[in-house]
């Protein structure tokens, strides 16, 4: 297999971290490059954020502030939308001639991913920086400590984590703009069977399941457990066992991607 | 570990892109440190078989070796020996040509030091200095092609596959190219080069494989492959389309002619003395001409030659 001869001829373990590095090098000098696209890559969720606190007055069906109650939800929501993000990186690397010469040089061919999942991960812990420091700003706080909302930071990077091998292995199997779009459209009802803008136990019967066991619903429970905030749990097995479902959802969506896609990228071509 | 062998070898070569079949047999063997050309019109298989050779794409039979090792089982060993300028653009169109450099050379494990210098050194040979930091995208097509050539370079590599380096080049870039070829093969480099232009070919390959339908059709010195077509050919329109008959019989054995175009082609053996003979016979014979020339054989007339459809030129 070319995946084997690949890293044979990689020789030295030390040269998969050093071509990670210059490939993580790479996408950040992309970004020296393009700050307004920065801006507007952290501008956009926190839109959403403003938008959902005073526009739409989220927070039906539970009491308490819309900020307080909001806030955890648009983060993971944000993580999940970063699976777009991801998928049309990829799709847009994958059609560019450069490409091709990363694949002729004797360097650890994974290093493409993975310079492109440490920016994707970096960008996020911005994002998540600007969104609570804005959540902060219009209300929300965080109730049990330091350590706890660690916690919950950790939660929503794993979910980002997931989202981009997910995305990764998307754009390598059906990575065409057309499938771009379908994918940034069905993120929408995605993200809205939630809990992220309204508590399951206020939908219908079946609804309220399905949104109870999408992926995403757990890592808002726990993150809301975690930070203090309201909307905690509806007393379903799922949503009592939410911070074991915000692990293993991810973890398993890792676990299956993640070599899917190494192995994929180091065929792709045929 | 050295290995002797020949630079490059194809053994029946077969690729097939989803049942459309792209090479048929293909074989090719190269010598170190010669230029050898692939020669063959658009879809002929010449960019498959570069890409076979340089483990972008893996064969479905045959045997396909660079300096000894296999493509498909030893493709890091292939990596790390060879060069490639593909047929589009294989840099980072965002980043600017030294950062590009200086990547390439650091995933070619130079270190970030060797890989540095190394980068202004070719930005230096290649005429690119001075815009070393201008993202690629803002660069005209002969600079960036400069650059893909500079990107191939970067560790001086045994074997060099060009795929149509001048395809799409004004006649100063294609200059430009050719020159900096010829300087590689003076150090010693295997240059495999693909392209749809005989006097490519003519111009920089010891020895050439005309390739259609995804295999060898000839393959020779330059020489001996247009002996084989039979040299120059001369090109002349009558004004008067009824005298296309008359014109031609005062011409070579083997005239062609094209009546849509008042237009008759003929071999020409030595070029002067073709060329002022059918002058004084049209001449003479009250036939006027609006143009007369002399030139080298076209591809697809080598291509004729070569596959016997000379008949067909005609119709
Ligand atoms: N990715 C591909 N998918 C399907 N067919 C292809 C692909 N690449 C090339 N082909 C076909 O294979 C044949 C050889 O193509 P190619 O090697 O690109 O020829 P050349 O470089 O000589 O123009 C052509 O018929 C071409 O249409
Ligand atoms: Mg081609």
């Amino acid at each position: 297999m070319s995946a084997i001869g690949t890293r044979a001829g990689t020789g030295a373990a030390g040269w998969v971290l050093a071509d990670s590095w210059t490939m993580t090098r790479r996408e950040l000098a992309h970004w020296a490059r393009q700050p307004v696209r920065i801006v507007v890559g952290l501008a956009f969720p926190v839109m959403l954020l403003l938008m959902f606190t005073y526009l739409v007055g989220g927070g039906r069906g539970v009491d308490g502030d819309h900020a307080e109650f909001l806030v955890p939800g648009m983060l993971a929501l944000t993580m999940a939308f970063g699976l777009e993000a991801t998928m049309l990186a990829v799709t847009q690397d994958l059609t560019k001639g450069v490409i091709d010469r990363f694949r002729a040089m004797p360097m650890f061919s994974g290093s493409v991913l993975v310079g492109r999942s440490v920016a994707d991960m970096l960008q996020s812990v911005a994002a998540l920086a600007v969104m609570t420091g804005v959540g902060y700003a219009v209300g929300w706080r965080w109730h049990n400590g330091l350590t706890a909302a660690l916690g919950a930071v950790g939660l929503l990077l794993l979910l980002r984590f997931a989202m981009l091998w997910t995305g990764i292995q998307l754009a390598m199997v059906a990575g065409r703009p057309e499938m771009v779009q379908a994918v940034q459209i069905l993120v929408w009802p995605v993200g809205f069977l939630s809990n992220v803008f309204a508590a399951p136990e206020s939908m219908p019967g079946r609804l309220g399941a399905v949104v109870e066991w999408n992926p995403m619903s757990a890592t808002v429970t726990a993150v809301r457990g975690l930070f203090g905030n309201p909307g905690g749990s509806g007393g379903s097995w799922a949503a009592a066992h939410a911070e074991l479902l915000a692990v293993a959802w991810p973890v398993a969506l890792i676990a299956v991607f993640f070599p899917l896609a190494v192995r994929r990228f180091a065929r792709i071509g045929g | 570990m050295a290995r002797v062998a020949d630079a490059i070898v194809l053994d029946d070569v077969h690729k097939r892109y989803r049942g459309r079949r792209a090479l048929d047999g293909l074989d090719l063997t190269v010598g170190r440190g010669t230029v050898h050309a692939v020669l063959g019109p658009n879809g002929a298989g010449k960019t498959t078989a570069v890409r076979i050779l340089s483990t972008l794409l893996r064969p479905d039979g045959g045997r396909a070796e660079v300096v000894g090792f296999d493509v498909r089982s030893e493709a890091g060993e292939v990596r790390r020996r060879i060069g490639l300028l593909g047929q589009h653009a294989a840099l980072d169109e965002q980043l600017g040509g030294r950062q590009n450099l200086e990547m390439f050379g650091r995933l070619h494990h130079l270190g970030a030091r060797r890989a540095g210098v190394r980068a202004d050194g070719l930005l230096a040979r290649f005429g690119l200095a001075d815009t070393g930091r201008k993202p690629v995208k803002e660069y005209s097509g002969g600079m960036r092609r400069r650059l893909d050539l500079a990107a191939s370079l970067i560790t001086d590599p045994e074997v060099l596959f060009l795929d149509e380096p001048t395809t799409g080049l004004d006649p100063r870039g294609r200059a430009e190219v050719w020159s900096s070829v010829r300087s590689l093969v003076g150090g010693g480099t295997t240059v495999l080069l693909t392209t749809q232009y005989l006097e490519e070919a003519d111009q920089l390959a010891d020895r050439i494989s005309l390739i259609d339908g995804g295999r060898v059709v000839a393959d020779g010195t330059a020489d001996t492959l247009k002996a084989r077509v039979g040299g120059d050919r001369i090109d002349v329109v009558v004004r008067d389309a009824s005298q296309l008959e008359s014109a031609a019989a005062l011409l070579t054995d083997g005239a062609v002619l094209d009546a849509d175009r008042r237009l008759i082609g003929a071999p020409a053996g030595d070029r002067m003395a073709t060329l002022t003979r059918a002058v004084r016979a049209l001449q003479e014979a009250g036939i006027e001409a609006d143009d007369i020339a002399v030139r080298r054989p076209t591809l697809d007339e080598v291509f004729m030659a070569l596959t016997g459809m000379d008949a067909e030129v005609a119709a």
